[in-house]
């Protein structure tokens, strides 16, 4: 069953066209990267998909409803942990949580429950009463993707969820996101060659918003005949030129 | 639910800024003894308590505006916003969830404001009462001042025009400080047309317990308060469109 499908999603801003008529879809339980260099559009698809912005054109189904038309259901089945910190600063972790679950309507018990199930597969019982801001860009994150996931989402996007964070903390964070793999959809956007070859199911490879080629590290590999992801990267992306 | 959740968060936020705490309660009350300290020590009568506590409380609410307003458009300036627009919350969940929690602290700075006269000689009576009340069509401007602020400016903008401009506004043409009717001429008229005059004298006309010349600066601030609070929605409701 898919997760996601954009069928010619379309953003247009005045004179430059961020994203071009782009068709993918996305299994259920499956890890779908979006791979390109700066402004290739990526952070651009997320933002439709979660419906922060409205395409000029075309539509994509997140869970079976249409982010134009149906984006109220399509908010209540999404998790998003988006490109900068996202934390209130002056609440602690634990605060943090207690926010979005109460967002989402989890009574108590239940806000109690998701704390206690989350610290224990995250290890965030060492941070839960520290104040959010003062923690380090990699707790920031890791807090940040917790507050994405503790709503339950059938639907989890990432977006370059590692960027800015020291070589530990990022390899602490894919750890993170591994543990995650097969239980949700994860959507994440990176501009790292090695962190999409590591953590994903399949990859679509984006340049100046057009897709230019969608399938797993070994299918793309084959496709350019090249025996290293990162040089398939460069091959498909001078090729797109 | 989901709104007093939200509500709930930004209190918290402000709450826990020593800052916010020690200019929303500490400054008035610090002016309030400097103005009085002054009072004391001229022949003139310029800074009589009974006169000069409902004024600093009007003044007082300005920084009502620059706490919303830097709560909003920190916000804005972080990804939290854009998080939380991914979740069900609803146009009127984040409107009212900002407004909300600041209505009470404002009523807390007033009360402080009044108490902390009544050392300095206040006149005690119930007419204080009528004072903190009635005080909420200002306190609602003032917010609504905040969040339309707050949806417009970035976090540096705000602090120069709500922390410097604004609360020198209010002050100048409010009438606490100086009367305006030794100035006169366009600055008089110009202070008429500002909420602020109003606000003041309207508080100084509930502390005395006359009803009457309360009422007659009631509509301005009323007018004011919906205006502005039209404005803070579609401002805020569009920002939040443009995501």
């Amino acid at each position: 069953m898919q997760a996601v499908k954009t069928t010619e999603l379309v953003k247009q801003y005045k004179n430059l066209t961020a994203v071009d008529k782009l068709c993918f879809e996305i299994e259920k339980g499956e890890l779908f990267s979006l791979l390109g260099v700066n402004g290739a559009g990526k952070t651009t698809t997320i933002k439709m998909l979660t419906c922060l912005t409205k395409p000029s054109g075309g539509d994509a189904y997140v869970g079976g409803y249409s982010i134009t038309k149906e984006p109220e259901q399509v908010k209540k089945l999404i998790g998003v942990s988006p490109q900068e910190t996202a934390v209130a600063p002056n609440l602690s972790v634990k605060e943090n949580l207690e926010l979005i679950c109460g967002i989402h309507g989890f009574s108590k018990e239940k806000t109690k429950a998701k704390i206690r199930e989350l610290s224990e597969q995250i290890s965030l019982d060492q941070v839960l009463e520290r104040r959010a801001g003062k923690l380090s860009g990699g707790w920031q994150r890791r807090v940040s993707i917790v507050m994405a996931l503790i709503s339950e989402p059938e639907i989890l996007f990432l977006d370059e969820p590692t960027l800015g964070l020291d070589v530990l903390a990022r390899y602490e964070l894919w750890e993170v996101i591994r543990s995650l793999k097969g239980k949700i959809t994860i959507v994440l956007t990176t501009h790292y060659m090695e962190e999409a070859e590591a953590l994903s199911d399949r990859i679509g490879i984006m340049k100046n918003g057009r897709l230019l080629a969608v399938g797993t590290v070994e299918e793309l590999n084959q496709r350019t005949g090249m025996d290293h992801f990162e040089k398939t990267f460069v091959s498909l992306v001078k090729e797109g030129e | 639910m989901r709104m007093m959740t939200f509500a709930k968060r930004c209190a918290k936020e402000l709450l826990r800024d020593p800052i916010n705490v020690a200019f929303g309660l500490g400054f008035p009350v610090v002016l309030l003894y400097l103005l009085s300290a002054i009072q004391a020590n001229i022949p003139a009568s310029l800074y009589e308590i009974d006169t000069l506590t409902p004024g600093i409380t009007v003044f007082a609410l300005a920084f009502m505006t620059l706490f919303s307003a830097t709560l909003i458009a920190k916000d804005r300036e972080s990804a939290f916003l854009q998080r939380l627009y991914t979740t069900p919350l609803t146009g009127i969940d984040f409107i009212m969830g900002y407004m909300l929690p600041i209505l009470p602290m404002a009523f807390v700075q007033i009360a402080i404001c009044y108490l902390a006269a009544i050392p300095l000689g206040l006149t005690v009576s119930s007419h204080i009462l009528f004072a903190i009340v009635g005080i909420l069509p200002i306190a609602v401007f003032n917010i609504a001042l905040g969040l339309l602020c707050g949806s417009l400016l970035g976090v540096k903008q705000v602090g120069g025009i709500c922390g410097a401009l604004l609360t020198n506004l209010s002050a100048w043409f409010s009438g606490v400080w100086f009367d305006l009717n030794l100035v006169g001429g366009t600055f008089k008229k110009a202070a008429n047309v500002l909420p602020f005059v109003h606000a003041a004298e309207m508080e100084k006309a509930l502390f005395s317990g006359d009803i009457e010349t309360a009422a007659s600066h009631l509509l301005p601030i009323v007018l004011y308060a919906i205006l502005i609070s039209v404005a803070a929605v579609y401002c805020f409701l569009r920002q939040m469109k443009r995501q």
